[in-house]
């Protein structure tokens, strides 16, 4: 008792692609029952890490248990346990919904009958009951997603890698995504998910950790994050592009410049704004609101994280 | 997982594919025999005088057999390229399939179960309606669709393993237009290889179908050694090994990244 069990051990984890360094030298350990994030722009290797991660691509250098296991030589074995959804849908586009569900259990050896009755649960997981023998092809965005991830879960699966689950979705079509994540987590699944939306990290994950360059540039959770890199609000004034910003270092702790506005990182945004205007400034525009990921990456890399 | 059952899930999910779409593949698997061997067989035969060269049988007899061989390796080819690559690129349901036990390996031998049990059935029915229109010389034609599937299968497991290398199709026009072409017309389907200037023969021989075609019109005829006869089997049978050896190792290149 009181041990906690890690589902995903890495030391000093390295992927090269010929020449090129996509992931350097990454520690991370991913806990029983968390939901565990890699934020980071693209081009960050969090992909390469989710990768290795499911047992598909090899590492190139230092350690990794996934299950306990090593994936170098368990691959299959641990795959078994593994429920991947990849960041671009790779869906049977010319089979049905269920079909799809079905032919995917069989992968991981499952008898026919279990099959059955697995498809039947998911579709409604997924709400696509009613779509169950419908072609694949002609479905929303959305709908395909979220019938991944309910492929996913084919094998009942103790970990549960997500790649950019939302990439390319509505908000409406992300909420609902969210919500059937949420009761995943709830059922007790491990989530791994990796993003490059702060707001999916903060609403989803646990612990997280924010990758740039193929690094660790930083590990917590997002409160956690928030409260170490940066102040707890941000006021954030829009000038004439091309004008002349002035200079406000003495109003604020921090002061971030961006091509079109300045991020004044402060305790108490109104306060601040109330100085700034007293002192002649006047912006466009003025938004006060609270820190996010989006500044602890900020203030992480110099770079935002959407562009 | 064991090999045969991951490569077995593989198959089946080409088999669910196909309990959809049979009936397209029904229609070409029927209609190319019919044409082939009414404009050529008849009415093309018709015109062409027997020969001691061709064992003094009927054009539409010598022809039937070779027939089977030709066309199943032209179905193999199409089988081998475009559904292939796009598995990898377009579908991508190779790369969702090596996320569960399967592991590459067992993805290509899926797959070219799946080639060759497409090409038995085509050539069964290609072999039915040669009989059913009167171009089998004997009972022996029945051996044809052993052959042409073990042809079909020399050509495409090299060519499932070229199409696991590319990033773009463009190399199967290439395919078709200066392989695919000259070898169904050259390698003795139409006439015999003596025909052809001396220098030209020893290519001939490494094609898979002039070998299926020695091999499926021997037996039908009944003129082919036992000898001669396994070494075609082997020279196939050698080339569909080397083709799988080489595609494991370019799906594991493709796929493990």
């Amino acid at each position: 008792m009181g041990r906690v069990e890690n589902l995903v051990e890495a030391k000093a984890l390295t992927k090269h692609f010929g020449t090129f360094e996509a992931v350097r030298g990454i520690d991370v350990e991913v806990r029983k029952g968390e939901a565990f994030g890699f934020l980071g722009p693209n081009g960050a290797g969090k992909s390469s890490t989710m990768r290795m991660i499911s047992c598909v691509s090899g590492r190139t250098g230092g350690e990794l248990k996934v299950l306990g296991m090593d994936p170098g030589t368990d691959g299959p074995r641990i795959r078994a346990r593994l429920g991947v959804v990849p960041q671009l849908d790779n869906l049977d586009t010319e089979l049905t919904v269920r079909q799809n569900l079905q032919i995917y259990g069989r992968y991981f050896g499952m008898s026919r009958q279990k099959c059955r009755e697995k498809a039947a649960e998911l579709l409604e997981f997924a709400q696509l009951s009613d779509r169950a023998d419908h072609e694949v092809e002609p479905l929303s965005g959305g709908m395909k997603r979220r019938l991944t991830i309910a492929r996913s879960l084919v094998n009942d699966p103790e970990l549960l890698l997500l790649d950019e689950p939302t990439t390319g979705l509505d908000p409406q079509a992300r909420h609902l995504l969210w919500d059937r994540l949420f009761r995943l987590k709830q059922d007790g699944v491990t989530l791994i998910i990796t993003t490059h939306y702060m707001d999916e990290a903060e609403q989803l994950c646990d612990r997280l950790v924010v990758m740039d360059g193929g690094r660790i540039a930083a590990e917590g959770s997002p409160s956690e994050l928030i409260g170490r890199y940066s102040t707890r609000e941000v006021l954030e004034l829009r000038f004439q592009p091309g004008a002349e910003k002035p200079d406000l270092e003495r109003f604020a702790e921090r002061v971030e410049v961006l091509p079109d506005r300045l991020l004044l990182y402060t305790q108490d945004g109104e306060h601040t704004l109330a100085k700034v205007h007293e002192h002649g400034v006047r912006p466009v525009q003025s938004l006060v609101r609270r820190s996010s990921l989006e500044d602890v990456f900020l203030r992480l890399t110099g770079r935002t994280l959407v562009d | 997982m064991h090999t045969f059952k991951g490569s077995w899930f593989t198959f089946e999910k080409f088999w669910t594919w196909y309990r959809r779409n049979w009936r397209s593949t029904a229609v070409s698997s029927f209609l190319t025999p019919v044409l082939f061997l009414l404009a050529l067989g008849f009415g093309f035969g018709s015109q062409v005088q027997s020969t001691a060269l061709i064992g003094g049988v009927s054009y539409l007899e010598y022809l039937a057999p070779a027939l089977v061989v030709v066309t199943a390796i032209q179905g193999a080819t199409f089988e081998s390229t475009y559904p292939v690559l796009s598995q990898f690129m377009w579908q991508k349901s190779f790369i969702a399939m090596v996320a569960t036990p399967i592991t590459p390996a067992q993805v290509l031998y899926g797959q070219m179960m799946w080639v060759g049990s497409q090409l038995a059935v085509r050539s069964v029915v290609f072999v039915i309606i040669a009989v059913v229109l009167g171009a089998a010389a004997g009972p022996g034609i029945l051996l044809s669709v052993v052959f042409a599937t073990l042809a079909a299968l020399a050509f495409s497991a090299p060519l499932v393993a070229y199409s696991a290398t590319l990033e773009k199709p463009d190399g199967f026009t290439t395919i078709f237009r200066f392989v695919l072409m000259p070898m169904t017309l050259f390698t003795g389907a139409f006439f015999p290889v003596s025909q052809l200037p001396d220098w030209l023969v020893p290519l001939v021989w490494l094609t898979p179908s002039w070998h299926g075609i020695e091999l499926a019109r021997g037996t039908t005829f009944g003129t082919i050694g036992l000898l001669p006869a396994l070494g075609h089997i082997a020279y196939l049978a050698a080339l569909t090994a080397g083709g799988i050896a080489l595609g494991v190792k370019f799906f594991n290149r493709r796929l493990a990244v």
